[in-house]
């Protein structure tokens, strides 16, 4: 049996170089590899491009890459909530690439299952669509739309095994499955990880084949952010 | 003159029963809580979620449950979870009966916008654009006019488009309005107390307004 298991973040990170391609699962700070970033944090590698629906808030997630000027491109969905990204947007210190979200979810998809291409009916007629090609099917245009690859791809998951295989919990999966896909190098963060053997393989989102790395993260703060309750 | 929560009250009559929904942020989300109780339907949460359940109690609060606008949720017997890529498939795919999202102008042939003001800060389109592509029907909640008293339902919007030519009935604090596929907002229903005159001076657009229209019930 093939084993993926890494001591920890530090050791999972290690050969991420400088101007690196990564994809980080998660939505708004559900399900984010809150290990990894700070692995990240701690070894200081800059000129980073990550592609992540959100881009964290000022002071977890993304958002604590980019208070420390380590990322160089953002490519996302939607990324309100964090004055600090605004600051360097405005200033033109941070590229950013919005994307509609399904499109991003199907790009990343496409990475991973070898298609380098697809056509969506998101952002038609709207400024998404300049310098795309557009074309018509059954009376309805699509915009055609390329895949998307990580030289890195970090991820979160609930359950995981020695050999890579992952569980999601809850909405925490989001982007995590496609991500892993399309990672050339998968690392995976996971809560519990268990011997081969212990999961059930009926229950398996994503099968081990898509993960280089694997290590149980500790402390996950698995922040709130708008915590709202019944009245 | 509507409220947010009259006009969520007016859009909850638009739903049927067994149909499959998605609530955009803000007045839209306030319509889960005016659908009549004897009505089943299934709200989807764009991050992966069908069936979402009423907001947590302190006790329930889970991280890993959230909606679309990162609210703590729960989930309801019958449930189901699926990825970012599988929630936008059954989007596109036709599969979701009902989009009701809200917006910052739409015009008379149905286009909509309501993702970005240029010069002021851009947070991103999210779903929308996916949404408003692919739904079967749309219903957009809005108000009227903006806060200085200028008209949000125009000939063209002035604003940067999400999606063309999809926006099919509008629920404002004024009326209930259709867009014609011939292009033009016609006038189905007056909120309560509001005239007609009221209504004419509100809409910049095309307004089409043919015999008697009816005040809203609720």
């Amino acid at each position: 049996m093939i084993n993926k298991v890494v001591r920890d973040a530090d050791e999972a990170v290690q050969d991420i170089p400088d101007n690196a391609v990564l994809m980080l699962g998660g939505f708004g700070l559900s399900g984010i590899p809150e290990n990894c970033i700070a692995a990240l944090l701690r070894k200081g590698v800059k000129g980073l491009t990550c592609i992540s629906n959100n881009a964290g808030v000022d002071d977890f997630g993304i958002g604590l890459l980019l208070k420390t000027r380590q990322v160089k491109k953002m490519i996302s969905s939607y990324v309100g909530e964090n004055e600090e990204f605004e600051r360097q947007l405005l200033s033109g210190e941070l590229e950013v690439e919005l994307i509609p979200q399904g499109t991003l979810a199907e790009r990343c998809r496409a990475g991973g299952a070898g298609i380098p291409a697809f056509y969506t009916p998101a952002g038609v007629g709207t400024e998404v669509a300049q310098g795309k090609e557009v074309r018509e099917f059954h009376g309805k245009k699509y915009l055609m739309e390329h895949w998307l690859r990580a030289d890195f791809s970090l991820v979160k998951a609930w359950k995981g095994d020695t050999t890579g295989n992952l569980i999601y919990r809850g909405t925490s999966r989001n982007f995590n499955p496609m991500m892993a896909a399309a990672g050339k190098i998968t690392i995976a963060e996971v809560e519990e990880l268990v011997p081969v053997g212990e999961l059930d393989p009926n229950q398996i989102h994503t099968p081990g084949i898509y993960v280089q790395r694997i290590f149980q993260g500790k402390h996950y703060e698995k922040r709130i952010e708008q915590r709202t309750i019944r009245k | 003159m509507l409220d947010k929560v009259g006009i969520a009250k007016r859009i909850a009559r638009e739903v049927k029963d067994g149909m499959y929904i998605n609530l955009g942020i803000g007045i839209p989300t306030l319509v889960a809580n005016y659908i009549p109780a004897n009505l089943h339907v299934v709200l989807q949460s764009e991050n992966g979620l069908l069936g979402i359940g009423p907001f947590p109690t302190e006790e329930q609060v889970d991280p890993d449950l959230i909606n679309a606008g990162k609210q703590t949720i729960t989930m309801l017997p019958g449930s189901a979870l699926f990825s970012s890529a599988e929630s936008f498939a059954m989007i596109r795919g036709g599969h979701i009966d009902l989009t009701i999202l809200g917006a910052m102008e739409v015009s008379e042939n149905g286009d909509i916008a309501n993702w970005k003001v240029p010069g002021k800060m851009v947070k991103g389109m999210g779903g929308a654009m996916d949404l408003v592509a692919s739904a079967s029907h749309i219903i957009v909640a809005m108000q009227h006019c903006s806060k200085d008293g200028a008209s949000k339902l125009l000939k063209e919007c002035t604003l940067p488009i999400t999606g063309l030519r999809c926006v099919k009935r509008i629920v404002t604090d004024l009326a209930v309005l259709d867009v014609v596929p011939t292009g033009g907002f016609k006038l189905l229903e007056r909120a309560p107390g509001v005239s007609i005159e009221q209504i004419k001076n509100a809409t910049a657009g095309k307004l089409i307004i043919e015999g008697e229209i009816p005040e809203m019930t609720f």
